[in-house]
């Protein structure tokens, strides 16, 4: 195992040097002893090679996309452009300043006023706060947007929001941090809303529901218009999550089919990288009666030019970033909805479901699937009969699949599928690397038969064994243990 | 089409093996009712080399500050960016890695966390940190959340002094959940600390203080720790500039129970204001009440060192609704750009960003009081790399007199209730010459 890089550490080895000083006024006649540090911070004290060195030789022990597959379910891990990292490192973006006169950022506020609309289009929706950091940002942001409208109406009873059983741990995660209860729709056999449930789950304290569209079952929610009509009746607002929505470019508009507002993830459906854990960015689109309470500032156009617009401030759920959203990754998100299109965009979608549906048949041979009929852009099967069988774990699975050079699917989600494995291949891949997957799925179906041992040993290939977490859980080292 | 593979001949052979005729087949359980009839209206799509000429065009329309000789600060700072740092951002295994759920194939991923961890203890005083937040405002409002499962006490104590973006985010994070905030007022450009021990009492769960604050000046962080901790319940929430704590004394050593602030300044470019990313760091004895993704270290099953997420059963994906916050990503490829940062700055380095920073900053002030007219706003209080210049005029006058002379002067402060007043950022990278011709024109300007 590498050391970390405060062991490559020697005393006064540098990495850069700074110019010299040119004002060298002694530090405690400008700042009072009292406050000035005794001890220094023990930062690495290290050259620039071996901080190259460092960080390169841990790189090789990632798995990213330019290596392999990666198909992680509601994850959306598709080819990240390469152009977009040129462009976005363009000096005029990377030094523009968030205080900067706005007749001095026309061209990002411009960028960020088509990107706006585009995704206003795309979701069907009015208007779009590109602010939020990530997705669960957009969720939050979301639901706070829909606790404004209640109070705006007087609607001050309503207290809960309806989630159904398949969602994503952030959904009800941010309704809480908003401060709604939240109460759990379950999944029909069909893997949908139970229609019938709904019916009593809704009352006069509903305040919206929330809907993976499709569920992370891969499925898409066909009654859709019914549990809209259902939702409105009582005044509550259909939230659309929209982390599969690289499911419906170009070919249905969640604005146009019940949906009040939804986000989006750009790291996921918009090929922006997703560095490891972020930066993302989760904007929301909301329809007509929702724009008054859009996060602040938005950007606006007239003939002066484009502006970041204050106006609706008295209604607005406020802010929820410093400044105006992680500007790096709409560019990037801008660039790829430029360079494809309409049409290309319809293509992104088309292919994604086709890839799925191309794995889920092959797959379905070897491994069990709950729900037998076409999937969307990803599928849900599961190692039920391995474990039934030869005592193979999900788990298990997935980590023998690290051996053979790929990324694990998303694995125990959704919740309400046993040893569940979610695929997602996304419309980058092409057709023989689906197959060298489905291959290494079969020949892992093949082992758990032949040889259990190797696939419970695994993973054996990679830079380490099986991670034991139970003991970093128990051990708790958050911290290198610095020498004084 | 670009980034998608299937050929028309793929198309075909996929369905051939699915079993449908073709790809309407396969999206038949959405009723056709729901489907769109026509195409998107979004503009034709663009080869590689229009979209270079798009974004060229749009960039031209910017006046970064590169172009200009800038003074904006007020939270987001144009310190120098070694190139390494990129070097090592910009590499697909970093960047195009996801989230390191599966340990065994993202060590690279889970030990710069870790060693990130570990410099921004280092920095802070505190005993654990997390993997990063959003941004400051976000990571002081979070914080805020995490005093009330500590301590059950649901009123907070805001600075006027505190940045007021993050006092409008950390309001939308708190309002609507039973959590009353307070603000206590600012006395000559620092918190007013004989209005907040008035203001404390045991129904107070935490206070929080910016230092330097919004203002740029350094708050009596000993004495606010004095008044806050006379309610051994009470936490108190530092906010930071993580530059500053290369030379200023660290959260801890005035016994803050929770240290955030924004990362930016760490090898991270402005981009407008973002991405940002906010650090958090606190006690041990509260790892389990923190927000966040943590990485701990342990071993493999041959025994080796290794890292993974720990702590998970804080997180939404396992604890849904009662979960420590809803935060899923975060801001990770920032915070590898700030631990490359500082590994090349290293021990010394960072020091020398500080002491420079504030050598420079003071410089320029000084020569700025020189002029007549002009005067330091808060005379009293001790700034940092950021201060307040009183002006004889509308500040916004004056930044639009010096926009024709490629200066951005400062931030106007009349929005917040300041008018007349003008904030002024110095980092080490302003040069003398640069300070110089910026006091010049001030002097045109002010005549």
């Amino acid at each position: 195992m590498s050391k970390t890089i405060f062991e490559h550490s020697s005393p006064s080895r540098k990495g850069v040097t700074l110019p010299k000083r040119e004002i060298d006024t002694l530090l405690p006649t400008l700042i009072p002893e009292t406050m000035l540090r005794t001890k220094k911070a023990r930062l690495p004290e290290v050259s620039e090679l071996d901080v190259m060195r460092h960080y390169i030789s841990l790189s090789h022990k990632n798995h990213f996309i330019e290596k392999g597959l990666y198909p992680l379910g509601s994850c959306t891990m598709k080819y990240n452009p390469k152009l977009n990292e040129t462009l976005v490192r363009h000096s005029s973006f990377t030094t523009l300043h968030p205080f900067q006169p706005e007749e001095t950022m026309q061209g990002s506020l411009e960028l960020m006023y088509e990107l706006q609309n585009d995704l206003a289009e795309i979701s069907g929706m009015k208007g779009v706060t590109l602010q939020p950091s990530a997705g669960a940002q957009g969720e939050f942001t979301g639901i706070k947007i829909i606790a404004a409208y209640h109070k705006a109406k007087g609607n001050n009873h309503k207290d809960t929001i309806i989630i159904p059983d398949s969602a994503h741990g952030t959904n009800p995660a941010s309704c809480s941090l908003v401060g709604y209860k939240t109460v759990e729709l379950a999944s029909n056999k069909e893997g949908r809303c139970d229609i019938a449930k709904l019916r009593e789950l809704v009352n006069e304290n509903t305040a919206g529901i929330m809907i993976t569209n499709p569920s992370t079952l891969g499925l898409f929610e066909t009654q859709i218009e019914e549990i809209a009509e259902i939702i409105h009746s009582v005044d509550a607002l259909m939230y659309m999550d929209g982390a599969n929505l690289n499911a419906l470019l170009g070919i249905v508009q969640p604005g146009k089919i019940g949906f009040d507002l939804m986000h989006f993830n750009l790291h996921k459906t918009f090929a922006t990288p997703h560095g490891g854990g972020g930066p993302g960015s989760g904007p929301v689109a909301v329809n007509e009666k929702l724009l008054p309470f859009l996060p602040v500032p938005i950007v606006t156009k007239d003939e002066c030019g484009y502006h970041l617009s204050y106006e609706n401030e008295a209604t607005s759920i406020g802010k929820v970033h410093s400044f105006y959203g992680n500007f790096a990754v709409l560019i990037r998100a801008y660039i790829y909805i430029k360079m494809l299109g309409a049409e290309g965009l319809r293509r992104v979608s088309e292919n994604a479901i086709l890839n799925a549906n191309y794995l889920m048949k092959i797959l379905g041979d070897y491994y069990h699937i709950e729900h037998q009929e076409n999937c969307m852009h990803e599928f849900v099967m599961d190692g039920t009969r391995q474990k039934k069988e030869y005592g193979i774990t999900t788990l298990d699975i997935a980590k023998r699949l690290l051996d053979k050079g790929f990324h694990s699917p998303t694995i125990y989600f959704p919740l309400i599928i046993p040893e569940a494995m979610m695929v997602e291949p996304t419309e980058t891949e092409c057709l023989e690397s689906l197959d060298a997957f489905a291959k290494a799925m079969i020949e892992i179906a093949e082992e758990c038969k032949e040889n259990p041992e190797l696939v419970k040993e695994a993973p054996l290939t990679t830079p380490v064994k099986r991670v034991d977490d139970v003991r970093a859980v128990k051990v708790l080292e958050p911290i290198f243990p610095l020498p004084n | 089409m670009p980034y998608i593979s299937n050929t028309d001949n793929d198309r075909r052979k996929i369905l051939k093996v699915i079993g449908a005729n073709e790809f309407e087949d396969l999206i038949s359980a959405i009723p056709a009712k729901l489907r769109m009839c026509n195409p998107l209206a979004i503009s034709e799509p663009l080869s590689e080399l229009e979209i270079n000429r798009n974004i060229q065009t749009k960039a031209d329309k910017n006046k970064p500050c590169i172009k200009v000789n800038s003074f904006l600060g007020g939270g987001v700072y144009d310190h120098f960016i070694p190139a390494a740092v990129d070097a090592i951002v910009s590499r697909p295994e970093f960047f195009t890695a996801y989230t390191p759920y599966q340990a065994e194939v993202s060590q690279g991923t889970l030990q710069y966390i870790f060693e990130y961890q570990t410099m921004i203890c280092e920095l802070t005083g505190m005993e654990i940190a997390n993997a990063g937040m959003y941004d400051a405002a976000s990571s002081i409002a979070e914080a805020i959340l995490m005093a009330v499962r500590k301590n059950h006490l649901t009123k907070a104590i805001l600075p006027a002094t505190l940045h007021p973006n993050y006092v409008k985010v950390i309001k939308a994070y708190t309002e609507g959940i039973g959590i009353e905030l307070l603000t206590v007022p600012e006395k000559e450009g620092v918190t007013d600390l004989s209005a907040l021990e008035a203001m404390m009492d045991e129904t107070i769960g935490s206070v929080v203080l910016q230092t330097p604050n919004f203002y740029g000046n350094l708050e009596d962080a000993k004495a606010i720790d004095t008044i806050v901790h006379k309610n051994s319940k009470c936490l108190l929430i530092a906010s930071v500039d993580p530059v500053s704590l290369a030379v200023l004394i660290p959260p801890s050593e005035y016994n803050a129970d929770i240290a955030v602030g924004e990362g930016q300044a760490l090898g991270n470019n402005m981009y407008m204001g973002g991405p940002l990313f906010g650090f958090f760091a606190t006690k041990l004895d509260m790892a389990r009440l923190m927000p966040g993704r943590i990485v701990g270290g342990t071993i493999d099953k041959a025994g080796e060192k290794a890292y993974v997420l720990t702590l998970q059963a804080r997180e939404q994906h396992i604890r849904r609704a009662k979960a420590t916050s809803n935060i899923c990503s975060n801001e990770s490829l920032c915070t590898l750009a700030a631990v490359v940062y500082l590994c090349l700055l290293g021990k010394e380095g960072l020091i020398e960003v500080a002491t420079q920073s504030v050598q420079k900053a003071h410089y320029a002030a000084s020569e700025l009081c020189k002029i007549p007219s002009l005067a330091l706003a808060y005379p009293k209080a001790t700034f940092f790399k950021e201060f307040v210049i009183r002006t004889p005029k509308k500040a916004a006058d004056i930044i639009n007199a010096l926009l024709p002379e490629n200066i951005y002067a400062g931030i106007d402060l009349a929005p917040y209730g300041k008018p007349n007043e003008l904030m002024i950022a110095i980092t080490e990278k302003k040069s003398k010459t640069e300070i110089d011709s910026f006091v010049q024109a001030m002097k045109e300007v002010v005549k």
